[in-house]
């Protein structure tokens, strides 16, 4: 792999466990939304 | 597929762009259905926590991703045959084909399972079964093997504004159903209404479009029965008494103004160099059409429900 290629493939993966990380993380407020909602019933 | 196999293994060597497994999903098919499945629980007689009514539009949408990227990791070969999906992120190789598998898989179970534990058993069932009827009963199974194909995959749109009733009412009655049935019958038409105007290459590829296998007169003459059979469908919920006079007049004019566009289509013959007029505007109207009559039947049971009329 080139210095050039690692470069690519480093910001590829940063960007794709950028998107990962935002995605877990509202999973992680509507989880606890649905448990709060789900425990007044 | 193999002769650019040397291309292809150094474009999989790099982590795909998020933005491909995005794409898998479909996201301009799924804006029709996040509306009806949110018209279908809108209109669902009862209440729902926002929060739990939020849930499970999501998970209609993730359910609907999951079959999208299950369609296009079998269809991989076929999209690659065909120069309006050719450059999807499977054919074009930016993606490796057991990655969209996974993702399919995962976006599938994660909705259903979501859908289950929050919002209702029922509605994740029949969410459950929506993926299975669009990624193998349709996809795999009867997609290449009969011209009726539309007509099959049109159930498959057909199931998110159940979704959304049962999600709110949790049982399956008759409304629910006639939603489904409306989406069903609106489909055929809608999508020929395209296949007549848009030359696409689905015979290079082996998959049997009604314009191809039945000729260009018979699915003229389909799309006709199926707005005279849609007129009576879209009625039918006014009729049965589920719903009010605000939906049954639109759904009744809507239907008649969709019927009236389609006699055009049915009755010519297209020559050389023909515009297709009658069938650009036939599509445009469909879509305009479903979204204006779920919007009536949610804007008929919030004017019932205020007390507005009767």
């Amino acid at each position: 792999m080139t210095p050039e290629e690692e470069a690519e493939y480093r910001k590829l993966q940063k960007s794709r466990n950028k998107v990962l990380g935002l995605v877990l993380m509202f999973f992680v407020l509507l989880f606890y939304a649905i448990t709060i909602v789900r425990m007044g019933d | 597929m193999h002769t650019d196999s040397m291309t292809q293994a150094t474009t999989i060597q790099l982590p795909a762009d998020w933005r491909d497994f995005f794409a898998l999903t479909k996201p301009r098919v799924m804006s029709l259905v996040i509306f009806t499945g949110l018209c279908g629980l809108l209109a669902a007689p009862g209440t729902i926590n926002p929060v739990i009514g939020f849930t499970a539009i999501l998970c209609i949408a993730l359910g609907a991703g999951g079959a999208a990227a299950l369609n296009q990791w079998w269809e991989a070969d076929l999209d690659g045959g065909m120069k309006r999906t050719a450059s999807r992120p499977l054919p074009d190789g930016r993606l490796a084909r057991g990655d969209a598998l996974s993702f399919g898989i995962l976006l599938s179970a994660a909705s259903v399972m979501i859908m289950g534990l929050a919002v209702h058993w029922l509605a994740a069932i029949i969410l459950a079964v929506s993926i299975f009827y669009y990624a193998v009963i349709y996809t795999i199974w009867l997609k290449p093997r009969t011209p009726q194909n539309i007509v099959i995959g049109g159930g498959a749109g057909a199931f998110p504004p159940m979704i959304g009733w049962v999600a709110v009412t949790g049982e399956i009655t008759l409304m629910p159903v006639l939603l489904f049935a409306i989406i069903f019958f609106w489909t055929p038409p809608h999508f020929w209404a395209l296949a007549l105007f848009v030359k696409t290459d689905y015979a290079k590829v082996g998959i049997p479009m009604m314009p191809v296998v039945a000729g260009e007169r018979a699915t003229r003459q389909q799309i006709l029965i199926y707005s005279v059979i849609l007129l009576v469908v879209a009625a039918a919920p006014w009729l049965v008494g589920g719903t009010g006079a605000i939906y049954g007049g639109l759904a009744v004019a809507l239907s008649l103004a969709f019927l009236v566009l389609s006699i055009p289509v049915a009755t010519r013959a297209a020559g050389e160099g023909d515009e297709m007029k009658p069938e650009k505007r036939l599509f445009a109207f469909s879509i305009l059409y479903l979204f204006a009559l779920f919007a009536a039947l949610v804007i008929d049971r919030i004017a019932y429900a205020q007390g507005l009329l009767g």
